[in-house]
């Protein structure tokens, strides 16, 4: 048999498989492409923490535009090519399955999954950023930092973080109190996170990074920053009425500027620190105390920098 | 094995409908017959989604500007804890109810539920929960404002020190909504275990019933744990325990423990049945067999497994130790496995298919393509470091809606248009429904999509105000929920006049393959009444060439005349 012509019963898979060839091929370089701008979608990385999440989210992203723009061009395809016409009423291909093809789409998910689920392991792993979580005795008014462990691979700090309905104050190991966060640029800072009314939650979107506080527990935190700037720190445990506004800032300086703020902030007199909920509550009370009932803000922490929130605010 | 030998009496009792199928009251009474039951449940939970639909707008009034300058955040905040609880407590778990009414009984060939007078009895607890619920708006300091995780202890704070609160008032509806789910429950797993038609082995049974028997079993299993959390909470708020107080010795994270265990769970007791749903139009809209029907019903009990063992996923930044968090992340991931497998059965499904776009059918690959991208941003969410950052934002919000709506929400507007000629004998105008198609799919779109951004630089959910750089994906967000709000227009005047004065429906207007379709439109009391089909096939035979039950002919025949 020296025909050049290729048996007609060859010809379909081969046309087929080629169409296929070709959609994967656009489909991994649409999906690649996603998979950079995914890199814009979050916040300046500010934290050791970023650029591991944003490379597993780019990669996720990557993974799943893949999927998608592949299930959903599928889903297209049959839709433009496999329609009934209008008076056409016979049925489709009674192909009932296969049995190989169900085992690799179950397979191959597994692997994807499994690895993903590995790598963030690793992940967690590197930065060791959740120390232990120990109770203390509310009933007895027991200080927090009496049973807190600190994080022994510290740079800075322990700084201890105590979050209220509505309003954040930050403690330095020397005795300073602010209202802003004030740390050293990629020195590992350590935090005693507290909580003396609700859950409230620590995080920082700049770093990526999220801890809730627990009422009655204090748990040790540890990150590092990497970039100088003003980064917004946001309550993301919802913590009643005036929860969304209880919000500050994280101003990351060189070591140099934060150790001048630490010994000049030392000097200044005690005033009233932030509380954003406290003029609202105010203006509500003297518009007649109308809305739905609200616990009222605890009062305003006394620190000697309140902090400027008006700055804006890098990300 | 199926029972064939029912209890004569269950057969012959006499029915309490009294006279004609036309008679109306029947739906406002206390009446045992589950299509009366399933209708009941359509027409309650409808307006529930009214209800928190019109919520949800004035959220996104509210939340089209970064200041909060439309009502007040005290405000603001009962009334997004109150969409979410209507949303799931009196729309979704009550429609799908009202599919388990409707198609269970009917696709297994039983004359009704095993249980019918506790069938009447778990749906009439849904008012009551219904008013126990909504009369909190009117009780002094409003309704629970504390989210419908309802985290202790901000929960329990009660400022205003009444007995009688907001907050009490939620979990009793939320402790008796339990109660009316568990009733349920073990009513369709009884019906579904033990009253299947001769000849219909597990494996003989369509998809929807595994889904809903899969979802039904997580109820059952996990509905214990939420009422008893809540049931803890209840005293902590009203009778000064400290099960959950610091000052105490109780523990806050306790309470998550119970209510996840639960709550993570009940998103695949709304989600099975809509797979389902999905697995049965889109066979009939292709005219083919379902792809690898086997590993789609079994996939089912395998996400109920590895449903149970998930929850701590909503708990990864709560100072959960690391090897929790690792364990719960790996649990959370297999999950996209069974998931997997059924999309792509749906996908094998489409392929070489005779696909006719109605608008059931649209309505089915709309959410296919929503569930696809959920599911991606579901995992996603699942991968601890990931979690880390976009926990608690917008992102959150934006995945869950991908799926509690533009998924769950599709596969009940597909299902009710596809068994609407059914049950009620009557054809919808597919028209209004491709309007309604269209608008909710863009709606959906344009109010979803974007938050997933505002999520991913760093705006958490369930504020009131926002800082000013998340202001354009929350005008185009709102723009879209409005856009939803419209898009009931079209759905209420096609249902409404459909069933008033639409073209009569014949018994099987989509020409498909199942128990409930060899009925007349609508099918009389009991079903088959004496003459229950002997199922002799696999379900899905489109192309096969072969008859579903023994003498086929016999029951097309006398659902044309009746």
């Amino acid at each position: 048999m020296t025909s050049t012509r290729r048996s007609p019963r060859k010809g379909p898979p081969l046309r087929l498989l080629a169409v296929v060839l070709v959609c994967t091929l656009i489909d991994v370089a649409a999906s690649y492409q996603i998979s950079r701008w995914a890199y814009g979608w979050l916040p300046v990385p500010a934290s050791t923490a970023a650029p591991y999440v944003d490379d597993l989210f780019s990669l996720e992203v990557g993974i799943g535009a893949f999927i998608f723009i592949g299930c959903v061009g599928f889903i297209i395809w049959s839709i433009l090519f496999s329609r009934a016409e209008k008076y056409d009423e016979s049925d489709g291909l009674p192909i009932q399955g296969n049995t190989k093809l169900e085992i690799i789409w179950t397979v191959i998910p597994f692997v994807i999954v499994m690895a993903l689920a590995s790598y963030s392991i690793h992940v967690n792993e590197t930065l060791a950023t959740l120390g232990p979580k120990q109770k203390y005795d509310v009933a007895v008014n027991q200080a927090p930092e009496a049973v807190a462990t600190p994080d022994a691979t510290r740079e800075v700090g322990p700084v201890e973080v105590i979050s209220r309905q509505w309003s954040w104050e930050f403690i330095y190991p020397n005795g300073v109190r602010s209202s802003e966060l004030h740390l050293p640029v990629n020195l590992r800072a350590n935090f005693l996170l507290s909580s003396n009314d609700v859950i409230h939650s620590f995080y920082i979107p700049a770093f990526r990074l999220k801890q809730d506080i627990i009422p009655g527990s204090v748990i040790s935190y540890s990150l590092t920053p990497t970039r100088e700037g003003r980064f917004r720190l946001r309550d993301a445990m919802f913590s009643g009425a005036y929860f969304s506004q209880n919000q500050t800032n994280v101003i990351v300086e060189s070591e140099r500027n934060y150790d001048a703020w630490l010994t000049s902030t030392a000097k200044l007199p005690m005033v009233q620190g932030l509380s954003p909920g406290t003029p609202l509550y105010e203006k509500r009370l003297k518009e007649g105390n109308r809305g739905w009932a609200t616990v009222a803000p605890a009062a305003p922490p006394m620190v000697n920098d309140p902090g400027n929130p008006e700055a804006p605010h890098d990300s | 094995m199926t029972i064939t030998d029912y209890d004569p009496r269950v057969l012959k009792a006499p029915h309490p409908v009294p006279g004609a199928p036309d008679n109306w009251k029947r739906f406002f009474s206390f009446n045992t017959d589950a299509k009366v039951i399933g209708i009941q449940y359509f027409g309650l939970s409808l307006l529930f989604l009214l209800l928190g639909g019109l919520l949800a707008m004035v959220m996104r009034g509210e939340l089209i500007t970064p200041p909060a300058d439309l009502v007040d955040p005290s405000v603001y905040n009962g009334l997004y804890t109150m969409h979410g609880t209507v949303m799931l407590f009196l729309f979704l778990f009550p429609v799908l109810n009202g599919f388990n009414n409707l198609l269970i009984p009917t696709m297994i060939g039983a004359p009704d539920m095993a249980f019918p007078k506790l069938n009447a009895l778990a749906f009439w607890l849904v008012p009551v929960f219904a008013v126990v619920l909504l009369s909190s708006f009117f009780v002094p300091g409003g309704p629970a404002s504390s989210g419908w995780w309802s985290y202790p202890p901000m929960s329990i704070q009660n400022p205003l020190g009444h007995f009688i609160n907001g907050e009490f008032l939620w979990i009793l509806a939320v402790a008796i909504s339990g109660v009316s789910s568990i009733m349920g429950a073990v009513n369709f797993v009884t019906t579904i275990i033990g009253m299947r038609a001769p000849g219909m082995g597990y494996f003989r049974m369509p998809v929807f019933v595994w889904t809903a028997w899969a979802a039904q079993t997580l109820q059952l299993i996990g509905l214990p744990a939420l009422t008893g959390g809540a049931i803890m909470l209840l005293f902590d708020l009203s009778f000064g325990t400290s099960f959950f107080r610091p000052e105490g010795g109780g523990d806050p994270v306790l309470y998550q423990h119970f209510f996840w265990f639960y709550s993570h769970p009940a998103v695949y007791v709304m989600v099975l049945p809509v797979f389902g749903i999905f697995s049965e139009l889109i066979t009939v809209y292709s005219r083919k067999p379902l792809f690898g029907y086997k590993f789609v019903a079994l996939a089912s009990f395998i996400i109920t497994f590895l449903g149970l063992i998930v929850w701590v996923h909503h708990m990864f930044y709560t100072g959960t130790p690391q090897w929790m968090r690792n364990l719960f992340m790996v649990t959370t991931m297999l999950i996209a496995v069974p998931t997997g497998v059924k999309v792509f059965a749906w996908l094998g499904t489409l392929w070489g298919g005779k696909i006719r776009l109605t608008t059931s059918m649209l309505f089915v690959l709309g959410g296919l393509v929503n569930f696809i991208f959920g599911g991606i941003t579901g995992v996603m969410l699942g991968t601890v470091p990931i979690d880390i950052h976009l926990g608690n934002t917008y992102f959150v919000v934006a995945h869950f809606h991908y799926i509690i709506f533009n998924t769950i929400g599709f596969g009940v507007f597909a299902g009710i248009y596809h068994w609407f000629p059914k049950f009620t004998g009557r054809m919808y105008y597919e028209g209004l429904g491709k309007i309604h198609f269209t608008l909710t799919f863009i709606g959906a779109t344009l109010n979803w999509l974007p938050l997933h951004w505002a999520g991913l630089y760093g705006m958490p959910r369930r504020v009131a105000s926002y800082d000013p750089e998340f202001a354009l994906w929350n005008v185009i967000a709102s723009i879209g929920a409005f856009m939803l709000g419209v898009a009931s227009i079209p759905f209420i005047l096609n249902i409404v006049s459909s069933w008033a004065r639409g073209p009569r429906a014949t018994p099987n207007p989509w020409r498909a393959i199942g128990l409930e379709w060899l009925l007349p439109s609508p099918p009389p009391a009991e079903n088959f009444e004496d003459d229950i089909p002997t199922v002799i096939s696999e379900p899905y035979g489109y192309g096969m060439g072969h008859p579903l039950v023994e003498d086929e002919e016999f029951y097309i025949r006398r659902s044309l005349e009746a």
